[in-house]
């Protein structure tokens, strides 16, 4: 099809295709101010790239693997086999009585869960440089795009552990319902922490060598593959459970495992640090936005 | 002012901040001293740069704005500050209507994607909804010519279809005004011609706004009625393109070197070239000519020994690589020593930018060789008379005995 012709067909497509569309927005470009609101209504109109980067990073992750999405399965079960075989075997836990694999796996959704957003989000800005400094999009979008992808990979590891779950002769209780509220709140505080090391690694990379090694220190430092009342009683238990992951790590298991107990305190506090990370990484990554494309 | 603008820029700058070579911290020490001693200093070590300064200009609806410039002047930044990927510092920009900004070809696309998936990748990117990428996706695989290869991974792809689909893509994004940078570097003729095509049609037949940058004067001059010239940051020239390009070209003359001194090559080779000289007609050194002008070429060689039915060639490549023309000397018997070829050049082709490179062969067969050798431009900018054919011809002589030279 020529060029001409190809533009005669279009001109039978629907929508404004008058020669002088009207003006529709007037955006104003001028330098920023110290505080910018959040555009809510920039984002939105972005969605459909928001999906597409969530896409292609799905596509990718697996593209030229022999196992393919399988893996998204094999991680954690291997995960939780290693734990078990290291903490319940070796180091002889207390598991609260649960089969130690369960509990594992329990603790490991949650786990790979706020890693992976961490390291999603924090790699996101970097990882496309190229897109940053040749595209104009919301640049949350980057960050927010590793989230969802991350999520996708939960849910199917979820289903897995739903089955596993079955499989070991239980029955889902009311204490499910608790759940999602554990899994917001480890969202938020991952998301959090993923937008402020994202913002901060285009200046300085170190973030990114950092970063894995101090999730390596906080996985053993987060009631994962033991609980909270495995910490001896007293001043030790105090400094731990300043964690804002551990409420929320070992919630998220009590749910799934059906019974142990949070503290409301404890509730609380996990939800206050994560809403303050999630606010504080959403202010900063805002306030060094403007100078992404110029340093990266 | 006409109420019918899409642009208008008010004293746009853009101030970089760039840590200074002399007092930058090199290690975190140093720095911490220097945090110490100066605890309330913003920036340590940063001078200003100013990218842009005094940016004003108003766009009316379905112009079509060439921007041009040397390199560092400053076109690229406010292209970006137009996209909205980075702010200025100072000043105002409105715009009136969507903006689709192409600042690279295939930016965003990725290797391991087949070519369908970064159709959708690279339009989300360029800010088309999907629906709107369904309903062009029919055009662009037409427009990039790549239907059989559509679920094979880009990474697969010749660099040609590469660049033909992520032109396409962009092609097919509808803004009301349309950013371009410098696209047409990339891409065979053919397939430079159909973006220029595209591009006109975009501007002339949507109605869109375009602003175009461009080195390739004859791109710019094809597309554009108006263009703006910037130099260290500000506008010197706004008008009508004829009258800014003949006054980017008087800026280029005066800044390119016309002499090129080349490095030692292979020491054991029997001959080698030691420099170039271009001047214009009248002798005086240049680097960019108009069409249907004369000019010359001066190769200067060395001979380790003596060399039997030397012929030098003097050659112009396009910046793709691809050969444009080629002048040979008369061949000569030579003993060793220090020569010079001189060409008489004149090539009867529209405006292009090249490299040049040299051979000498003796013998017919090759004994030195160098490309890209330096770079010069033939405009087809106001040159009085019409092209004339002229074959050049060129001719060596010793550099030690000039009197000897023979034709």
């Amino acid at each position: 099809m020529s060029v001409p012709d190809m533009y005669s067909a279009l001109e039978n497509a629907p929508a404004a295709r008058s020669p002088h569309p009207q003006p529709r927005a007037i955006v104003r470009i001028r330098p920023p101010r110290a505080w910018e609101s959040l555009d809510f209504s920039a984002l939105w109109r972005f969605r459909d790239l928001l999906l597409a980067l969530a896409v292609r990073d799905i596509k990718l992750r697996y593209r030229q693997t022999f196992l393919g999405v399988l893996w998204v399965v094999l991680q954690p079960l291997l995960g939780a086999g290693i734990f078990a075989f290291v903490f319940g075997r070796v180091a002889r836990l207390d598991s609260g009585g649960e089969p130690y694999v369960l509990f594992a796996y329990a603790g490991l959704l949650a786990w790979n869960l706020f890693n992976g957003v961490v390291l999603k989000a924090s790699g996101a800005l970097v990882a496309n440089a190229p897109l940053v400094s040749k595209v104009f999009f919301p640049r949350l979008l980057l960050p927010f795009s590793g989230v969802l992808s991350t999520l996708l990979d939960f849910v199917i590891a979820l289903a897995v552990g739903g089955i596993l779950f079955l499989a070991s002769g239980r029955t889902p209780g009311f204490s499910l319902l608790l759940a999602p509220f554990w899994l917001v709140l480890l969202l938020l505080l991952a998301t959090g922490i993923g937008l402020l090391c994202a913002a901060l690694a285009v200046s300085y990379r170190d973030v990114l060598h950092i970063l894995p090694v101090a999730l390596q220190f906080l996985l053993y430092g987060s009631p994962v593959g033991y609980t909270i009342a495995a910490i001896p009683p007293g001043l030790a238990r105090t400094l731990y459970k300043l964690n804002p992951l551990a409420p929320s790590i070992e919630g998220f298991r009590v749910a799934m495992l059906g019974h142990g107990f949070i503290g409301l305190r404890s509730g609380l506090y996990a939800s206050a640090a994560a809403v303050f990370v999630f606010i504080a990484g959403v202010v900063v990554f805002r306030r060094m936005e403007r100078q992404f494309a110029d340093v990266i | 002012m006409s109420s019918d603008w899409v642009i208008s820029a008010r004293s746009v700058g853009k101030t970089y901040r760039i840590a200074a070579t002399r007092d930058r911290a090199t290690t975190l020490a140093e720095l911490l001293a220097q945090k110490l001693r100066k605890p309330f200093a913003r920036s340590l070590g940063q001078v200003a740069f100013e990218a842009l300064t005094d940016i004003t200009f108003d766009v009316q609806r379905g112009e079509v704005l060439g921007i041009i410039g040397r390199n560092g002047a400053g076109k690229s930044t406010l292209l970006k500050i137009l996209s909205q990927i980075t702010p200025p510092t100072r000043g105002e920009i409105d715009l009136h209507g969507r903006v689709g900004s192409l600042l690279e070809v295939g930016t965003g696309f990725h290797p391991e994607l087949t070519g369908r998936e970064n159709v959708y990748l690279n339009g989300a990117i360029l800010g088309m909804s999907r629906r709107e990428i369904d309903r062009e996706f029919d055009g662009i695989v037409a427009f990039a010519e790549i239907e059989e290869f559509l679920d094979v991974p880009v990474k697969r792809y010749s660099s040609g279809m590469y660049v033909r689909l992520a032109f396409a893509v962009a092609a097919h994004l509808r803004p009301e005004i349309l950013i371009v940078d410098e696209v047409l570097a990339v891409g065979d003729l053919a397939f430079q011609r159909k973006c220029l095509g595209k591009m006109d049609e975009v501007a002339h037949r949507s109605g869109a706004t375009v602003l175009f940058v461009s080195h390739q004067m004859a791109a710019v001059r094809s597309l554009c009625s108006r263009a703006l010239l910037l130099e260290r940051g500000r506008i010197i020239d706004d008008g009508a393109v004829e009258s800014v390009l003949s006054r980017y070209l008087a800026l280029n003359q005066s800044a390119r070197t016309a002499t090129t001194l080349l490095p030692e090559g292979d020491a054991n080779a029997p001959a080698r070239a030691t420099a170039v000289h271009l001047s214009d007609a009248s002798g005086r050194p240049a680097a960019s000519f108009r069409l249907g002008e004369p000019w010359r070429a001066r190769v200067e060689f060395e001979l380790l020994r003596p060399l039997p039915h030397v012929i030098a060639g003097f050659g112009l490549q396009n910046l793709d690589g691809s050969p444009l023309v080629t002048w040979w000397s008369a061949p000569r018997d030579l003993e060793s020593g220090r020569y010079a070829a001189e060409f008489e050049c004149d090539i009867p082709l529209a405006a292009t930018e090249a490299s040049y490179a040299i051979g000498l062969t003796s013998d017919e067969k090759s004994v030195y060789y160098a490309e890209r050798v330096g770079a010069l431009s033939i405009s087809e900018i106001a040159a009085g008379t019409q092209p004339h054919r002229a074959s050049g011809c060129g001719a060596i002589y010793t550099l030690e005995r000039p009197e000897i030279q023979t034709a």
